[in-house]
Formats: structure tokens, sequence, C-alpha cells
């Protein structure tokens, strides 16, 4: 019997609550919600690094 | 090459300048930063998993409750035989030749029988069978005491830890006192009783989550969770909600060797997170480490304008 | 001398001594950050990528946090798990926490690969590092006062560690009111004064000017190079 259960007091557009999503990779076991967290942020990274940067008066 | 001319750089507005709102930009990132707030929070909201209860447990699990109250009173528990900071039953965890646990000591004492079991049946109504068999057993001897836990003990596990089919033997009084502690955590008052043994104004949860975490209840809804160690649980949150993602290198070592199978892995992984600290915090002074910049050049992408323009002005020269 | 000592426009000392240890402070900390330097309108023509945004992005949700978690902190930490707004308001702690900490990393990535720590700006990278440090600490401590399976998991699990070097004796996860302490007001104080210093320091030393490439001679684009500038061999 489970015992904890996931508080219902508002139904988010996006339901995270449920059994969670897990990767195995060797050794490594990764929760979907870290990994996409992790891709995005390393996205952004290479983004900012990349992505051209007005040039002349500033970026406002 | 001198140290003055190691640190010495360029002054920043050698290279021209332009104009800069900073107080702009704070605003902007302000406001950027509050609608991602604001958007995220309302599609994903946040997790709020009930947590377990003596309550709970005791009436979910009435077998285990009752093999890890006995194991509190026979002082087998993972509490009872910690060691520091709780009781001196084990020595501590060593980081190779420092024994740090032991040196700091046991700060927060705790007696389990007294605490978990004999303490709670005794501070609450009880019924004079209940009290005669307190009295039995606080005077027995000590001997006596353990003939009783560990012939119960074998008989509950035998039963499959139904305390109802246990067969019959010289338990002494130990049946009647866990029946009652049974019976004063399925109605409740074992949570606010464990809490409240330090007065009437607690803040401090000790005893009730250590007895809860003795239990296997905590561990195996931890487990379906995905939460355990060996899971790298300390990464992850419940649900399908990021968790504290920043903390892969601390749970890394615990899944592998070494420190999956040492007795002082926290300890190991302790001493090793220092150690990866102190080379972070200190990186501008750690050869090979600070080099890293230079070897993987990303910098060149960062400043491509700039030396695009240098490479103009001094094509122009 | 024509008025009393120590009114303002009296000669009696000379500039340099006047006002005891108040103007003393006063003249080093106008001397460190003069108002053109403390709050510029221009920033230097290198500054050309999007990587810069990241660390006033950390900076803007660290306001976030520390409101939010202000607004927790009005009804008290129960207030969360009865009320619809306030677990509203929670989900708005913990997002602005992740965009914290997600920025705080990027930022932290982009200033390793640029070695901003040159040009005697360890300090900077210290307090940094640090600050990050202490953000760790204090979201762990959110966690743990969350007062829900959670805390509970995170308390009974976190102790083993912190008991293991002897931390535990004297930082007990357990306790709820302890740890609710630290997570509000020391961690927080800590965090908020590091931020303070590192940004007192980048605004101190200047933004790090472009690694020199390799085989040229540090970059200057004024016609008599800066004194002992040196390629930075890095090692």
């Amino acid at each position: 019997m489970t015992i904890g259960s996931a508080s219902s007091l508002d139904a988010a557009p996006v339901d995270l609550n449920g059994p969670g999503h897990y990767l195995h990779w060797g050794v490594i076991q990764i929760s979907v919600a870290n990994l996409v967290v992790i891709a995005v942020m390393l996205l952004i990274f290479v983004l900012a690094i990349v992505l051209p940067f007005p040039k002349g008066r500033g970026r406002k | 090459m001198s140290r003055r001319a190691r640190s010495a750089e360029p002054d920043p507005y050698s290279f021209g300048s332009r104009p800069y709102d900073l107080v702009k930009e704070f605003t902007i990132a302000l406001v950027a930063v509050l609608v991602l707030t604001f958007a995220l929070a309302a599609v994903f909201s946040s997790p709020d998993e009930k947590p377990l209860t003596i309550a709970t447990w005791s009436t979910a699990d009435p077998g285990d409750f009752t093999a890890t109250a006995l194991s509190e009173l026979d002082a087998t528990s993972p509490t009872a035989g910690y060691g520091p900071p709780y009781n001196t039953a084990a020595e501590g965890q060593k980081l190779g030749p420092l024994a740090l646990a032991n040196t700091a000591g046991v700060t927060h004492p705790i007696d389990t029988a007294q605490a978990f079991v004999l303490g709670p049946l005794t501070s609450a109504p009880h019924t004079p069978q209940v009290a005669a068999a307190l009295s039995t057993y606080t005077a027995a001897s000590s001997t006596a005491q353990a003939a009783w836990t560990s012939a119960y003990s074998d008989a509950l596990a035998k039963a499959n830890g139904d305390p109802t089919k246990v067969a019959p033997g010289d338990y002494g009084p130990v049946p009647i006192l866990l029946a009652q502690l049974l019976s004063q955590a399925q109605a409740g008052s074992l949570d606010g009783a464990l809490l409240s043994e330090g007065g009437f104004y607690q803040t401090d949860y000790t005893l009730p989550l250590l007895f809860l975490a003795d239990g296997s209840n905590l561990a195996a809804q931890a487990d379906a969770d995905h939460l355990s160690g060996d899971q790298w649980g300390m990464m992850n949150e419940t649900g399908n909600f990021p968790g504290q993602a920043w903390l892969w290198l601390y749970t890394f070592w615990y899944q592998i060797s070494p420190y999956n199978t040492s007795v002082n892995a926290d300890a190991l992984v302790m001493g090793t997170m220092a150690i990866m600290v102190l080379l972070f915090v200190f990186v501008p002074y750690i050869p090979g480490l600070r080099s890293i910049p230079r070897l993987v050049p990303v910098y060149k992408l960062i400043w491509r304008q700039h030396y695009t323009k240098q490479k103009q002005d001094s094509d122009r020269r | 001398m024509t008025e009393p000592i120590g009114t303002p426009g009296s000669v009696a000392a000379p500039e340099s001594e006047a006002g005891g240890w108040t103007g003393a402070v006063r003249r080093r900390a106008v001397a460190a950050l003069p108002p053109d330097k403390l709050l510029p309108d221009t920033q230097p023509a290198y500054m050309a990528s999007w990587i810069y945004v990241f660390g006033v992005l950390t900076l803007a949700a660290f306001v976030v946090v520390l409101a939010t978690g202000t607004a927790l902190a009005i009804e008290g930490p129960a207030w969360w798990h009865t009320s619809g707004f306030g677990h509203y308001v929670n989900s708005l702690h913990l997002w602005s926490v992740e965009l914290f900490m997600g920025f705080m990393v990027i930022h932290l990535w982009g200033k390793f690969f640029m070695a901003a720590w040159r040009g005697r700006r360890a300090l900077t990278w210290i307090t940094g590092a640090v600050a990050f440090l202490g953000s760790v600490g204090t979201a762990f401590t959110g966690y743990l006062v969350q007062q829900n399976f959670d805390s509970q998991w995170i308390a009974t699990q976190a102790k083993d560690g912190l008991n293991s070097v002897g931390i535990g004796a004297y930082f007990n996860v357990l306790n709820f009111g302890q740890m609710l302490m630290w997570h509000i007001v020391l961690l927080p104080a800590l965090v908020g004064v590091l931020v303070v210093l590192h940004l007192l320091m980048v605004r101190h030393r200047g933004i790090v000017p472009p690694l020199a490439r390799p085989g040229v001679a540090a970059e200057s684009a004024v016609a008599e190079p800066i004194e002992t500038s040196e390629p930075v061999a890095g090692s």
C-alpha cells in the first residue's frame, strides 16, 4: 500500500505528480525532469556563446 | 615571469567602450525572471507528497511497526546501534585515520528503549494491566529482558510480522507493552508524544523521524519514488519534478567503488567532496585546472567580435 | 580660522586626515568605487556576447527568490499545504530557485571559460564560488523545511552524511526549527553578503578583458602598450 499521496489542492495544466520517469545508462540513473533541465541549460549556454550579438550601439 | 607581470591585465576600457544602461538591464532581467517564474509556477506547480506519520505507518503495517518498536526496546534498531551523535553503541565513521564523528561526540543522547517505548507508554493513560507490565519489565534484569525480547523477535518473524499470529511462548510483558504502543500509535497519540518529550513547545522532530526511519515504510516509499541513495536519489524529486540536479557530483560517488561498499562511505564521500570544493573555490591558483580555458578555447567564440576588430585594426596599421 | 574646528568648510586639518574614522572609511570607499565606477553608463566594447547577461539574470532571480520566500514567511511554513494560493506562492519560490540555480551555473560556465579570475580578480571568483556553495546549502535547508514526505526522506538520509564527519552533532537536519532558521535567516544572509561583495568587486576591478590570442602580444588598442603586459600563459 502506498502511504504518501500527492496533494490534489490545485490541478496544474501540466501535472508532474505521478510516477517519475527515469533513464538508465550504465551506473548513471537520471530523471527525465533533471535531464531536461540540464539539456536546456547546456542549450542556452551554447546559444549564448554562438548567437550573434548586435554590433554598434549596445544591446537594447 | 614576475608576479606583477602575471597579474597585470589591460585596462578594460583600453579597447573602446559603448553606452550601457546598467539599471535598465537589471530591470529588464527582473521583469523577464518574474514572467518566467509566474509562468512556470502556473504551468507546473510544485510537489507536495504528504508526510508519513506514525499513525499511518502503524495502521498500514502493524507488523513492521511492532518489529521496529521491539528493536528499539532491545536496542537492535539502526538508531540504537548508530553511535555518535545519539549514543556510544558504535564508533562512528572514520575518514582514514580521522574519527570526526567520535570527536564531536554524543550531543543528542537517545536511549531508544526509553525514548520510543517505555517513556510514551508510561506518560500516556494506560490500564492496570499495562502498568503491571511496565513495572515487571523495568524491574527485571537485563538478561531477562533480553531473553523476552529475543524470543518475541523470533516468534514475530515466524508469524510473518503479524502480532496476532505469534505462537505462545515466554515473552514476559513484552507483547502487552508492544500491543499497547501499537494502539497508541494507531490512535495518533504517539506522533505527538514523541515530539513533545522535550517539552510543550517543540520544533525538533528528531525522535519521530528516527523512529519512522528505523521502520521499513519510509525507505520503501522513498524507493518507490526513486529517491534511494543507490538510485542517485539525492538529485531527485517526487513525481516528475526536477530535483536538486546540482547535487550530481555529491551523489555520484555513492554509486561507485570503493564508496558503495565501504562502511565509511558517508565520511569518504564527505572527504572527497571537501577536496572537490577546494579545487572549485581555488581554481585561480591551481595549475592545470586554470589552464583549461586556454586549452578548450570557448573564449575564441565569446570574444570573436573583439578579435575580428583587433585584427582589422592591426591590418590597417 | 573663522569657524570652529570640525564644521564643514573649516580649514583646521588637511583633507586627507579630516573626519576621523568616518572620513577615512568614506575616502577609502570613494577611492575604491567612485560613483561612475559603481554605476557606470558605459561598458567595454569587447562585451559583445549574450553570455554576459547571465550575471544580472542570476541577480534578478535572487531578488525573486527572496521576495517569494518573504511571501511564504508572512503566513508561516505550514500555509502552503492548506491554501491553494499558498501552494502557488510555494511554486513561485521553487521555480525562481530553479531559474536562480540555472542562471548561476550558466554564468559560472561562462566565467570559467573566460578565465575571469585574471587580473587580480581571484577574489571575485572565490566569492562567486562560495556564494554558489552557500546557495546549494540554502536550497538544501529549503527542501528540509517543506514539511512533507520529501523533507522526511531528505532529513533522515542527509543526517548520515553529516553525522559521519561530526557536523551532525551541531547541525541537526531532523530539527525543523533549527533548519528553518538556517534557511530563512543565516544562509540567505551569508549568500546576500557574498553577492554584494562579489558585485562590488566586479565594479571595482571591471569586467575581465579578453584572453590574449595565442602568439599575439597582450591585446591592447592603445599606441603604447600597457606596462608589463605579457601573454598570460595560465599555468
